[in-house]
């Protein structure tokens, strides 16, 4: 995985409340055994005139110049509910952002990105709408930073949000890095657990496969 | 000072405190569906890695699978073949559980999973499927997870997870006749809006819970992630046990004593703290029907669409317009009485056999409305089964239901069968987002109960009114 550290960018508002990970990657595009080949799809139901077809609707933000080259997504409450598929964080990042700026996440969601480089930003609904508002006016010379190292949103004008993000994945979206290999470090601790376990529960450790 | 069940649960699984209030939790079991276990278990097997204790892994086939008599793995999805013989060739690769196409034991993945007793009580399990939080019905810790976490689980039997905020919520009272679990949740959610669950694991308790059968438990946990919820976890009581015992991976008679000994310390101490509780009286609950594109955006069958102008905030008011003209209805309509096109019963939501001897009972000696395409889709191939003994599939067939091979059906649209353009549908599914049915599909999310009602009425309809025959 790609390490984050800072990134000014083209930000692109879309503030609708809830939307679902099936708006942001219907499960008709989800055509592969693949976690690749998914960017043509992201938000296909919004971005196309008509289902399956791949003619742009030039009324939806991300087919509009310059938000084509944003990096940063502003979002309103529970972006990313519904469905856990990780197909929607993987066609965000195929197309290109790299960070999301909502009030609230779908919590699957919201662990999905930060296994797949994307920083998802908690901040307040009002901070976010003012954020929309300012990127608007000008969305190409506007830009907005997010700064993990130092846990802060610059808004374009000079104003700055510290957000919170657990140490965890912060870590893991600083360095980039691989969380099986991460927890195989503890590989001692949990073959201990679960021999332990073995006679505290025997009845969850089954046979062979059936 | 007193647990929480989901405290225990949680102190029960740690193998390390991870600091920051993350915890490495012990994984008891993995459940895999062709849709994403597929790309879990190919990333694994990219990464050179192995199943740990694949014995204890569990796939089967259900979201991509036709569900029309004489299937094969060609389905209308596009692409879809592909995601079920790689499923198939990694799950036997890897030595895990299949329930295969023709397996007995296939069907919904949150449907087989109580049936065939790999959920249980206290036991830790994940899938990379948002309704996981189905199996806290039997007082399991189960969440939802992503691929990628998927292969986590697969590859060292553990998640490291944040510890959520805990909630309670106490249903009180009791629930008139054809008012159902269903009802409770869409309700819920209704009142305390999508998002009133969200960083919260969250207990369901209070006397309605108590009397409510297990079937129906598992029912109203499924939709906890509607309600933005981490899970829902109910204590498992001895309507839990008997429902346990005896299924196929449940504990073995010699294990069986030990294991009921462990349950009954998992309810929550009576000193226990929430960080949140709410209660909801539950007498005069009406049947429940939504008529946007979010769950929250419902009321009862005999109220009206609500007018966007009304709502105070902003971000409400627009997403109640957009829904409004997605759905095609007009604020101050009656929902009772709502023209409908289709009905649909099936889901992991209600799809067992509880809910399908309630839409009988509604259909029986009945038959829908001309013009009503109405399809009911057993939640697992044993549901099948179970329904077919009864004689159950003969009522849903006279009254002119569609009756299928299980899986997820038409809960989803993945590019191959669908409702069609701007159809609307009654169903017992649990998301009514836009396109979730098909291409501008309009979904009305209901209980077996009223949708059986509303196709027989041809119109959204008051499942109370329909005289018993
Ligand atoms: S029935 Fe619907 S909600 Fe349930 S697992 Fe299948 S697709 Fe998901």
């Amino acid at each position: 995985m790609e390490k984050f550290t800072t990134l000014t960018a083209i930000a692109a508002p879309l503030l609708r409340i809830n939307i679902d990970t099936d708006a942001i990657i219907p499960s008709r595009e989800m055509k592969r055994v693949s976690k690749t080949g998914l960017a043509e799809g992201l938000f296909a139901g919004w971005r196309y005139k008509t289902p399956g077809s791949r003619e742009e609707n030039p009324d939806f933000i991300l087919n509009q110049a310059p938000y084509r080259q944003a990096r940063i997504l502003l979002a309103g409450i529970n972006f990313g509910c519904g469905s856990s598929r990780e197909h929607a964080v993987w066609a965000l990042h195929e197309w290109g952002i790299l960070a999301v700026v909502a009030p609230s996440f779908g919590s699957i969601f919201q662990g999905n990105c930060v296994r797949n480089g994307i920083v998802p930003v908690v901040l307040d609904n009002a901070i976010v709408e003012s954020l929309a508002r300012q990127v608007e006016s000008d969305p190409a010379k506007r830009l907005l930073t997010v700064d993990l190292v130092e846990c802060v949103v610059g808004a374009p004008d000079g104003s700055r949000h510290t957000f919170a993000i657990p140490r965890a994945d912060r870590e893991m979206l600083l360095e980039g890095l691989d969380s099986i290999a991460v927890t195989l470090k503890r590989d001692a601790e949990i073959l201990a657990f679960r021999e332990q376990d073995k006679t505290r529960r025997p009845w969850i450790y089954l046979p062979t496969a059936a | 000072m007193g647990r929480t069940i989901i405290d225990k649960l949680w102190d029960d699984h740690t193998v390390a405190d991870l600091g920051d209030g993350a915890s490495l939790l012990y994984i008891d079991r993995v459940f895999l569906h062709e849709r994403t276990g597929s790309v879990a278990l190919k990333g694994l097997e990219a990464a050179g890695r192995h199943v740990r204790n694949p014995e204890q892994v569990f796939c089967t086939m259900d979201h991509i699978v036709d569900t029309t008599p004489g299937r094969t793995d060609d389905t209308r999805m596009p692409g879809g073949r592909e995601f079920i013989t790689s499923t198939r060739a990694s799950a036997r690769a890897a030595g895990i559980n299949l329930f295969d196409l023709g397996d007995d034991r296939q069907g919904i993945v949150h449907v087989v999973s109580p049936e065939q007793g790999i959920a249980l009580p206290g036991v830790t399990l994940v899938c990379p499927d948002s309704h996981t939080c189905t199996l806290g019905g039997l007082g399991a810790l189960a969440w939802g997870i992503g691929s990628t976490e998927g292969e986590h689980a697969l590859a060292t039997k553990t998640l490291a997870v944040r510890k959520p905020r805990l909630m309670r919520i106490r249903f009180e009272g009791k629930l008139a006749p054809r008012v159902y679990a269903k009802d409770l949740i869409l309700h819920l959610i209704n009142r305390f809006g999508a998002s009133g669950g969200t960083g919260y694991a969250i207990e369901f308790a209070g006397s309605v819970i108590r009397s409510l059968p297990v079937e129906a438990r598992l029912t109203l946990c499924n939709m906890a992630v509607e309600f933005g919820a981490w899970t829902g976890i109910i204590a498992p009581d001895e309507l839990t046990f008997e429902y346990v015992r005896g299924r196929p991976f449940a504990p073995t008679p010699a294990q069986w004593d030990q294991a009921v000994a462990y349950w009954r310390t998992l309810p929550s101490d009576h000193d226990a703290t929430f960080d949140k509780e709410h209660e909801v009286d539950c007498s005069g609950l009406a049947p429940q029907v939504t008529w946007g594109t979010s769950p929250q955006q419902g009321g009862s069958i005999d109220g009206q669409v609500p007018d966007p102008a009304s709502e105070n905030d902003a971000n409400r008011r627009q997403s109640a317009e957009r829904a409004l003209q997605y759905m095609g209805l007009e604020p101050g309509t009656v929902l009772n009485g709502v023209p409908i096109g289709a009905a649909f019963i099936g889901s992991c939501t209600n799809s067992r056999i509880s809910d399908l001897r309630e839409a009988a009972s509604v259909l029986r000696g009945r038959h829908v409305a001309v013009g009503v395409k109405a399809i009911c889709v057993p939640g697992s191939t044993q549901v099948k089964k179970a329904a077919e003994a009864e004689g159950l599939d003969q009522v849903f067939r006279d009254a002119g239901f569609e009756w299928r091979e299980s899986g997820c059906s038409m809960c989803f649209y993945a590019g191959g069968e669908s409702f069609g353009l701007e159809q609307r549908v009654v169903t017992s599914t649990n998301r009514n987002f836009e396109n979730r049915q098909g291409p501008r599909t309009r979904s009305h999310l209901a209980s077996p109960a009223t949708v059986a009602a509303s196709a027989v009425a041809g119109s959204l309809a008051d499942v109370r009114k329909l005289a018993t025959v």
